[in-house]
């Protein structure tokens, strides 16, 4: 696409696929922009392959992946897929929604009208003692494996953690046939007890609800030992992973492993939002950041507006939801429906946002992270420059009074993910040690490029779409 | 202790004002405004440091960090000496080098006509009685590094000069300070100020703040602040942006200059190269964010591909903007207010404040508790662009 486009889209996963399907069908020029080679985001990743057979059996990802595929179909078929661009990295989004993306090696600069962020969920990064060691990865890594390479993990490997995905992987696990690993859940006891005044929410999703609960019957059903209330978790080998301790009951356990997978829920990925910078507000029922937005996803800054996980954690279902109002809204700005009409084909969707985050205050206080105050000083927070929380906790003695002071003195988030790792680790340890709610201790400034630009390709950047787009106004 | 001799309404001694309060409020927490509330501190002054956002979070995190003498505006040549000297003793001055490294500073030529430029600079300040700016031939050029570009042709070289990381700089300076007694206060942003009876009453959102003395140090704000008292002068902001690579092999230990292409260039003891050169972005003054403009990183990322080969193959991480005021003369603000009593000025700095923090902080404290300073600070006087900011001459002034 030369000209800019009406709207831009920024990750191609169910809320990114819904808001492109939506927008084209408004009469939107849309640009899809995504990473990946294939559409469908993380949760349905290389839908497409697996559904042709290729990577591990479709089955194996359960009723709810099945969907990624006829999504991807509905974009596939819809006039969207003219402005898809797979492989394609941004890293520039700034408060004029210039847009800088790197495709097979070259860079360009545009200004489309609209640009929707849709950059979805990571995982919570889970700092522990030894968790930098090689072997250790998290769930949804290990799972993007199976996805598009089909690839099983060698025992024997346990699972350790909290969150719906860790029985979920668990459960595809046992479906593609391997038994041999051991669930090491994190969570709490008393959890349930604090999380039942949500039951009546989360019985309007009850469908969502028993999924949950089925999947870790199954896992139990075939034979996989699940240990619950698992406590101080450390990872030990020399160079790779031997075995990992931990504290189960008033025991002391210990379990030889050559892969461990961590996981503690999913954050919104905030890198793009955080760089422009938007707005962003501190999400305590989700322990996280997310961008301060309205019920369009319009945020703080004009023309840029977030739909999916990457504005809070909703999962997929609300993703399309929010993908496709956004959709509506960027049609309304931009002159092609009137506000009635948009607000009469945003009811239904609306209905069905609600009945997808319904569960949502359960599975938050079910599996909330536990708090990090407790890390202790020798374990690493930033994994690129090894920054240890001791070490984050000295800076802060030395004066060092919010992250990016922190960041300054001892480079944690200088590394190539530019503190994608550690951003809510220092932004919390911070915040203790001061006495502060989080969102008062504030986030690292994000800086452009979020994404490593070569030099050579820096220097031979495009820039002609804005120059043509200033010279015009 | 001795009572500020220009300032016949300052108070008295250590009990000025009230009991309580402080002799002297700074305004602006940046590496110029901790440099002088230590200094301030250091001669036994009560001082209080109102900063409205963080300590160095503009100019002074921002900054390239270049502790550089090479290639001084002639005005700032006896400040930058002085200050260098200052670098050099930090450790003894503050208890914490500021991560000073004195690596040398180099300026190359890429063209015959450069060369002749360099010579001439050269001349000029042996004319003037200083010989820290040594030419060196190309052999010698590369023996200093090794990296540089085949097609340059010699360097100024200034040994004893170098770099410091600019926010551990500027923190060194504030826990000084704040270890001699002065407080230190973050989100504190100044709304008004007015003089009432020998006193300056500052206004901000935490409150008001009264001392008799008053120093400005507010870097792209300080016109702001000086306006408040009526004083106005020229000033713009500019956001400098800078760049950064990830990790490379070591190899480079000064920190470079080009004469004819916009270009700083240095290599970190992480193995970082840090890019900067005045390649300007957007500031806002109102909100603190800097926009960048990828149009000049582009020129920035073509020029050092040319003079550093070996960064071709290098990957930039990062790239920001700080935000830095600066006046139509290129040389900043500094000494007293000529309205008022009891207030003195340190900002405008233009881009090259960094190393002339320790001095300047020191002049003003000088000029508060004795009066006087033995360093010329005559060219910097607030007004000497005359009372009508609108009226000057941006490219005259520059030209001069």
């Amino acid at each position: 696409m030369t000209s800019a486009p009406d709207l831009a889209i920024v990750g191609a996963g169910p809320a990114g696929l819904a808001a492109a399907i939506e927008g084209a069908r408004l009469g939107l020029a849309v640009a899809l922009y995504d990473e990946q080679p294939e559409p469908g985001g993380q949760i349905f990743r290389a839908a497409e392959s697996v559904a042709a057979g290729k990577g591990a059996p479709l089955a194996a990802f359960g009723a709810d992946y099945a969907e990624g595929p006829q999504l991807v179909a509905r974009f596939r078929a819809s006039p969207a897929a003219a402005g898809y661009m797979p492989r394609t990295t941004i890293w520039l989004l700034d408060r004029q929604r210039t847009l800088g993306h790197v495709q097979d090696g070259k860079a360009r600069m545009l200004r489309p009208k609209r640009v929707l962020i849709a950059t979805g969920a990571q995982e919570r990064p889970v700092p522990l003692p030894g968790w930098t060691t090689p072997g250790v990865m998290t769930v949804g890594a290990a799972q993007g494996l199976m996805k598009s390479a089909g690839q099983v993990p060698e025992p024997p490997f346990a699972l350790c953690g909290s969150g719906p995905l860790l029985y979920q992987f668990a459960a595809q696990l046992v479906a593609a046939g391997e038994r041999r690993f051991t669930v090491l859940d994190t969570t709490p006891k008393g959890r349930w007890a604090r999380a039942l005044p949500f039951l009546p929410g989360a019985l309007r999703d009850t469908d969502l609800l028993l999924k949950g609960l089925g999947l870790m019957q199954k896992v139990r059903m075939a034979g996989v030992p699940v240990l619950r209330h698992v406590r101080d978790v450390a990872v030990h080998g020399n160079g790779r992973v031997e075995h990992v301790t931990f504290r189960h009951g008033n025991h002391l356990g210990e379990l030889p492993v050559q892969l461990l997978l961590l996981h503690q829920g999913v954050v919104p990925n905030v890198s793009l939002s955080l760089s422009v910078p938007l707005r962003h507000v501190w999400d305590a029922a989700q322990r996280c950041f997310r961008p301060a937005l309205d019920a369009w996803g319009n945020s703080d800054v004009a023309g840029i507006a977030v739909a999916g996980d990457g504005g809070g954690i909703g999962g997929w279902q609300a993703a399309t939801a929010q993908g496709e109002l956004a959709a509506l809204e960027a049609a309304h700005a931009l002159g092609r429906i009137e506000r009635a009409e948009r607000d009469r084909q945003a009811a239904p969707i609306r209905a069905r946002l609600k009945t997808a985050l319904a569960a949502r205050g359960l599975i938050d206080t079910l599996y909330a992270p536990p708090p990090l105050a407790a890390l202790a000083d020798a374990t690493i927070v930033c994994r690129c420059e090894e920054v240890t929380a001791g070490q984050v906790r000295a800076a802060i003695a030395m004066g060092d009074t919010n992250p990016n002071a922190v960041k300054s003195r001892t480079r944690a988030g200088m590394g190539p993910c530019q503190g994608r790792m550690c951003g809510l680790t220092v932004s919390e340890l911070v915040a203790h040690a001061r006495g502060l709610p989080p969102d008062a201790a504030g986030t690292y400034r994000l800086r452009p490029p979020i994404k490593p630009l070569p030099v050579a390709v820096l220097a031979d950047l495009d820039t002609s779409a804005v120059e043509e787009e200033e010279d015009a106004t | 202790m001795s009572m500020p001799p220009n300032s016949a309404d300052a108070g008295t001694g250590s009990g000025t004002g009230s009991a309580t309060g402080p002799d002297v409020i700074v305004i602006g927490g940046g590496l110029h405004g901790c440099s002088a509330a230590f200094h301030i501190a250091s001669a036994g002054r009560k001082v209080l440091l109102l900063e409205r956002d963080v300590i160095a979070r503009h100019a002074s995190s921002a900054s390239a960090g270049g502790v550089r003498r090479l290639f001084r505006h002639p005005a700032e040549i006896p400040l930058t000496m002085a200050s260098l000297e200052l670098w050099h003793a930090m450790k003894d001055m503050l208890g914490d080098t500021g991560d000073f490294r004195p690596t040398g500073q180099l300026r190359v030529a890429e063209t015959e006509e450069e060369m002749a430029r360099l010579e001439a600079r050269v001349k000029l300040t042996r004319s003037m009685g200083y010989d820290h700016e040594v030419l060196v031939d190309r052999k010698r050029m590369f023996e200093i590094a090794p990296a540089l570009g085949p097609q340059c042709l010699g360097a100024i070289h200034v040994e004893r000069d170098g770099y410091a990381f600019p926010y551990k700089s500027t923190l060194a300076f504030r826990n000084a300070a704040a270890k001699l007694g002065a407080d230190i206060r973050e989100g504190v942003g100044v709304r008004g100020i007015v003089r009432d009876g020998g006193r300056w009453k500052v206004d901000t959102n935490a409150g008001e703040f009264a001392a008799p003395v008053l120093v400005n140090a507010a870097g792209a704000w300080g016109a702001r602040i000086a306006e408040m008292v009526g004083e106005r002068v020229p000033l713009k902001a500019l956001a400098l942006m800078m760049m950064v690579s990830a990790r490379m092999p070591h190899f480079l230990d000064p920190t470079v200059g080009t004469l004819g292409r916009q270009m700083s260039f240095k290599q970190m003891q992480s193995g970082a190269v840090v890019v900067g050169g005045g390649h300007r972005g957007t500031p806002d003054l109102d909100t603190g964010i800097t926009q960048l403009d990828f149009r000049k990183l582009k020129t920035s990322a073509d020029t050092i591909g040319g003079v550093f080969p070996i960064m071709r193959k290098a990957e930039i991480v990062r790239a920001w903007a700080g935000i830095e005021g600066c006046t139509p003369d290129d040389i900043p603000y500094i000494g007293p207010s000529r309205t008022h009593d009891g207030l003195y000025h340190s900002f405008g700095f233009c881009g090259h404040g960094f190393q002339l923090g320790p001095i300047v902080g020191s002049i003003t404290a000088e000029l508060i508790t004795k009066g006087r300073t033995n360093l010329p600070i005559e060219p910097f006087r607030i007004d000497r662009f005359g009372p009508d900011p609108d009226a000057v001459s941006w490219e005259a002034s520059r030209a001069a």
